[in-house]
């Protein structure tokens, strides 16, 4: 066993209040009714590019979200929907980005998942696997130069992102400086098609914290009680300054590895596992099993999201999608005078 | 009083510092080592807390530094050599370079290459990149040929609110020398005309302009009186006094450390043509080092990379055309 693992159930002080709870469940909720309205706008061609869902996961990705604070750093990636409406993301920021209009954070340049608002401290991913990490490591130490106090930073990533060498380039730097960073490891066993037997050789990806010299944590990743006591945890102690925290969480995704993907290839006994178990349905059957919800409240709960989503995207397809000719798209400098003409 | 190019790295370094809180060095063995060449020496002493060792994790190293420049920081990254920074290339090129287009928000990065070639050096101490990131929209990329320009270019690549590739000459760090540091400068964006001639224009950078104002006085010896442009900063390139020297000349050659597929000298020599063609009065020529990785051997160095002896031939031919 090894020793800086601590185990989800002795998950200390920070404990899933029924509020906290409630609050997490309505964002995961959000972000599933989201998602499926983007597959269906991708299915009927109103969506162009990759359109990647995270379906399975919304209890981990939501737990960074309700855990982070205002002045927080939260680089999402492909599968955090929940976690990034839950920390600041308005739904129209989301479905514009996703439906091409000119008034979203990213104004038609980038599109999807690729979006953000940096001053805000929800960064921007570029596609390229494992390169978030060291940026928000680079906003963690900023913040300490200044003497900003008080402050985390969390990165979302997959098990085949730990493959890469920005991955252990930038958790080695963290831990050398003692950031506050929580690095969230979604490990949901596939890395598209890839297996995870083909993606690493240690038992367990949380077995990497102990060559980092950093504290590992494993959660059931379909658990809401689990993913809000693990990860809140986490951010809880890089808060107090205790450094870098890293979170592997198991579970599978309930769906392609983008809506294009039919995933047969992920295994039918993966499937019929724990792994496999959907965490709104256990997040639900808690909510019922505690009477903080009964049926009624669930499905007013559900028309609630689903209007703010039907609003939301109604609105973004009927924006303009950017006119080229309209501000200056062809400036990559923010400097006027050090631009090259274009021909 | 006499400072060397390398000085004058490290001058502009410590101004860097004392004037801009926001300023910080990072890099391996920059701290209390001071850098492998020393353009750091003394610095984490003067500014504790603020020239700081790195992992050697280029990658990471570029992309802590656009994290905290995303925060307000300006910092300064220092590659060992420029060879190695094609491992942080991804950060500086996708990450970066992408960020003001993209977010509306401004990557003050500085990142020093160490760059070109020394007797010695081999093929992974050698190279030089200017071209490689010149090809990526969103990066500024300036090669200081003078003493002079290093020390008032880095100080202004601090400044530039874009991420600025700082492309400093290995093999001027101590033999170039000035009297003095500069009280002003020419912007960055703005060639220089090195030496006024009127028979060829020889259009270069870095440590090539002084390869080739040797071939100058080679050539004048012969009668014929060459003009060299420095350029000073690659991208943006200055193409109207590169064209207003060809319009005096009628020839062009272009000279460059770097390979000969694509890159600088080829871009120059599009542009004259494409703006400029009835200016030429012969075909324009362009002098690179040879398509092979950068030998070890001097004997074979020497011969790799153009010379004052090879740029004098090179130029010859154009004039005698
Ligand atoms: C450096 C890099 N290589 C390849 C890709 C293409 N790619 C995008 S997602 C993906 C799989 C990622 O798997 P994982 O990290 O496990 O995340 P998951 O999709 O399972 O959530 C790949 C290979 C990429 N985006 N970046
Ligand atoms: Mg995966």
């Amino acid at each position: 066993m090894v020793q800086t693992v601590i185990e989800p159930t002795s998950a200390g002080d920070v404990s899933a209040t029924r509020d906290l709870y409630i609050k997490a469940y309505r964002f995961m909720l959000l972000a599933r009714v989201l998602d499926d309205k983007l597959a269906s706008l991708y299915r009927a061609g109103k969506i162009l590019g990759g359109v990647f869902l995270g379906r399975g996961q919304e209890a981990l990705s939501v737990s960074i979200g309700v855990g982070l604070r205002e002045r927080d750093i939260f680089a999402p990636l492909i599968r955090d929907m929940a976690g990034r409406l839950a920390f600041n993301e308005s739904v129209l920021d989301a479905a514009r980005t996703f439906l091409g209009s000119s008034l979203g954070p990213m104004r038609g340049r980038d599109g999807n998942i690729h979006r953000g608002r940096p001053k805000e401290g929800q960064l921007a991913m570029i596609s390229h696997l494992g390169a978030m990490i060291s940026v928000v490591n680079g906003g963690l130490f900023a913040r300490r130069m200044r003497g900003i106090k008080g402050t985390v930073g969390v990165a979302c990533c997959g098990d085949g992102s730990t493959s890469t060498g920005s991955f252990h380039e930038a958790m080695n730097q963290a831990a050398i400086e003692k950031l506050p960073l929580v690095m969230v490891v979604a490990d949901n066993q596939y890395a598209y098609s890839t297996p995870t037997e083909r993606q690493f050789a240690c038992r367990s990806l949380v077995d990497r914290a102990v060559g980092y010299g950093i504290p590992g944590y494993e959660v059931d990743g379909t658990n809401l009680t689990a993913c809000l006591n693990v990860v809140g945890e986490a951010i809880a102690r890089a808060r107090a300054g205790e450094g870098p925290q890293l979170v592997v969480a198991n579970l599978l995704r309930l769906c392609g590895h983008g809506e294009h993907d039919d995933a047969q290839y992920i295994e039918p006994k993966l499937k019929a596992s724990d792994l496999g178990r959907d965490c709104m349905k256990l997040a639900e059957a808690y909510l019922t099993q505690q009477s903080w919800a009964d049926a009624a409240t669930l499905s007013k709960w559900r028309a609630e999201a689903v209007q703010k989503v039907e609003e939301a995207t109604a609105a973004a397809q009927r924006e303009p999608g950017p006119d080229p000719f309209a501000e200056n798209y062809w400036a990559a400098l923010s400097t006027e005078n050090l631009l090259e003409g274009n021909e | 009083m006499s400072i060397t190019y390398l000085e004058a790295i490290r001058e502009a370094q410590a101004k860097a510092l004392r004037d801009d809180p926001r300023v910080f060095i990072y890099g391996q063995d920059v701290g209390a080592f001071g850098g492998a060449f020393k353009a750091t020496k003394g610095l984490a002493k003067e500014f504790p807390g603020r020239v700081l060792d790195a992992p050697i994790a280029e990658d990471a190293m570029a992309g802590l530094a656009i994290g905290a420049a995303l925060e307000g920081m300006r910092p300064i990254l220092e590659m060992q050599f420029a060879d190695f920074s094609t491992v942080a290339f991804n950060q500086i090129v996708n990450q970066a370079a992408t960020m003001f287009w993209r977010t509306n928000i401004s990557c003050p990065i500085t990142v020093r290459l160490p760059c070109g070639g020394t007797a010695g050096g081999g093929p992974f101490h050698s190279q030089t990149m200017e071209a490689i990131y010149a090809h990526y929209p969103g990066l500024v990329v300036l090669t200081p040929a003078t003493v002079e320009d290093a020390y008032s270019m880095l100080l202004e690549a601090v400044a530039i609110d874009d991420p600025v590739i700082f492309c400093e000459h290995k093999f001027l760090y101590y033999h170039l020398k000035a009297d003095s540091l500069p009280t002003e400068a020419l912007p960055v964006g703005k060639a220089r005309i090195a030496r006024v001639g009127r028979d060829l224009t020889l259009v270069t950078y870095s440590a090539m302009v002084h390869e080739s104002l040797a071939a100058a006085d080679e050539l004048l010896s012969e009668g014929w009186e060459v003009e060299v442009v420095d350029l000073r900063s690659v991208k943006p390139l200055d193409t109207d006094t590169v064209i207003a020297s060809v319009a005096r000349t009628g020839r062009l050659l272009c000279v460059g450390e770097a390979w000969p597929w694509g890159g600088v000298t080829a871009e120059v020599i599009t542009r004259v043509v494409c703006e400029g063609y009835d200016l030429l009065d012969a075909p324009p020529q362009r002098l690179n080092a040879k398509d092979t990785p950068v030998p070890y051997h001097p004997n074979l160095w020497s011969a790799h990379r153009p010379t004052a002896r090879s740029i004098a031939a090179a130029a010859r031919k154009v004039l005698q055309r």
